[in-house]
């Protein structure tokens, strides 16, 4: 098989690693352009839950290709990297969501749907007694 | 005894350990023995904050998820990216209630880690009466959808595997 001598398959086996690092690469940086344009909170929060799924998936697997058809080594921590993203990634984007509804962070106007968390009445007053262990709150200028 | 009592959660444990060794890239007596330490002393520590977990009862069909969440993530991935790469089209972001039918914990918590990790959709609160997860989507214009759409593809499996 002539056509298949060895510089042109390490070729082919470095373009197919390029593709996905570039791939990997794109979708994260969409990600972060979403950061700037996107509108509110709420919507900024889908970018980096994108990038770490997507993105550095596809970085990952451009890396074990790599280690494993060029390097001819195999590092099983890049699959460890997966998945604590995996694991790791939900629950920080849940966290960041519940503080946004906490501090009733205001959400874009064309957004449908109030939720119970969002709404005005609920907004905190400062107190109108002073709070014992905070006694210059309720006097503030 | 002894052996309930210094491994209350031997699955853990054997992970754990599993997972150092993979971490220490080597197998040698020093990384197996520090792997059986820390999955010995790891569980003992953070047991008070375990809760019972539910057993799987279809193996299968929660590989089956794993592989369709995975799918998922590909598809749902390249569709979020082209609507933030198109400047002149706004998203239709909506705060949808989602009505849960689980009931466990466990399974809830999967559910939520499920819907996150699906880019379109992030469950943002989880209510205090463990009755509805609040989900903001990124674009729709039918909520109904996406909660049919949840419904069938993830947590009617997850009941299945788990309840």
């Amino acid at each position: 098989m002539a056509w298949l001598d060895k510089a042109w398959l390490d070729t082919a086996l470095e373009a197919l690693t390029a593709f996905f690092l570039v791939a990997g690469a794109l979708i994260t940086f969409i990600s972060s352009f979403g950061m700037v344009h996107l509108r509110d909170f709420y919507l900024r929060m889908h970018g980096p839950a994108k990038a770490t799924t997507l993105g550095v998936g596809l970085i990952l697997v451009a890396c074990t290709l790599y280690f494993v058809l060029i390097e001819r080594t195999f590092h099983i921590q890049l699959l460890l990297v997966t998945i604590f993203l995996l694991i790791t990634a939900p629950i920080s984007a849940h966290l960041l969501a519940k503080v946004a509804l906490h501090q009733k962070l205001p959400s874009d106007t064309s957004t449908t749907g109030a939720p119970s968390e969002l709404r005005e009445e609920d907004v905190a007053q400062e107190p109108d007694t002073p709070h014992p262990e905070d006694p210059g709150s309720g006097q503030r200028p | 005894m002894l052996i309930k009592r210094c491994l209350p959660r031997p699955i853990l444990s054997l992970i754990l350990m599993l997972v150092w060794i993979m971490l220490s890239d080597v197998i040698t007596y020093g990384s197996v023995i520090m792997g059986a330490l820390l999955g010995i002393a790891i569980p003992l520590m953070t047991q008070r904050f375990w809760d019972a977990q539910p057993v799987v009862k279809k193996p299968l069909l929660l590989l089956r998820y794993t592989l369709r969440v995975m799918v998922d993530i590909l598809l749902a991935n390249l569709e979020v990216a082209w609507l933030i790469a198109r400047p002149w089209r706004r998203p239709r972001p909506a705060f949808v209630e989602y009505p849960l039918t689980l009931k466990r914990d466990f399974s809830i918590t999967l559910l939520a880690s499920t819907i996150s990790l699906t880019p379109g959709t992030i469950s943002a609160n989880l209510r205090l009466d463990g009755r509805s997860l609040l989900i903001h989507v990124l674009d729709t214009d039918d909520e109904q959808a996406v909660i049919d759409e949840i419904y069938n593809r993830y947590e009617r499996p997850l009941m299945e595997i788990y309840e």
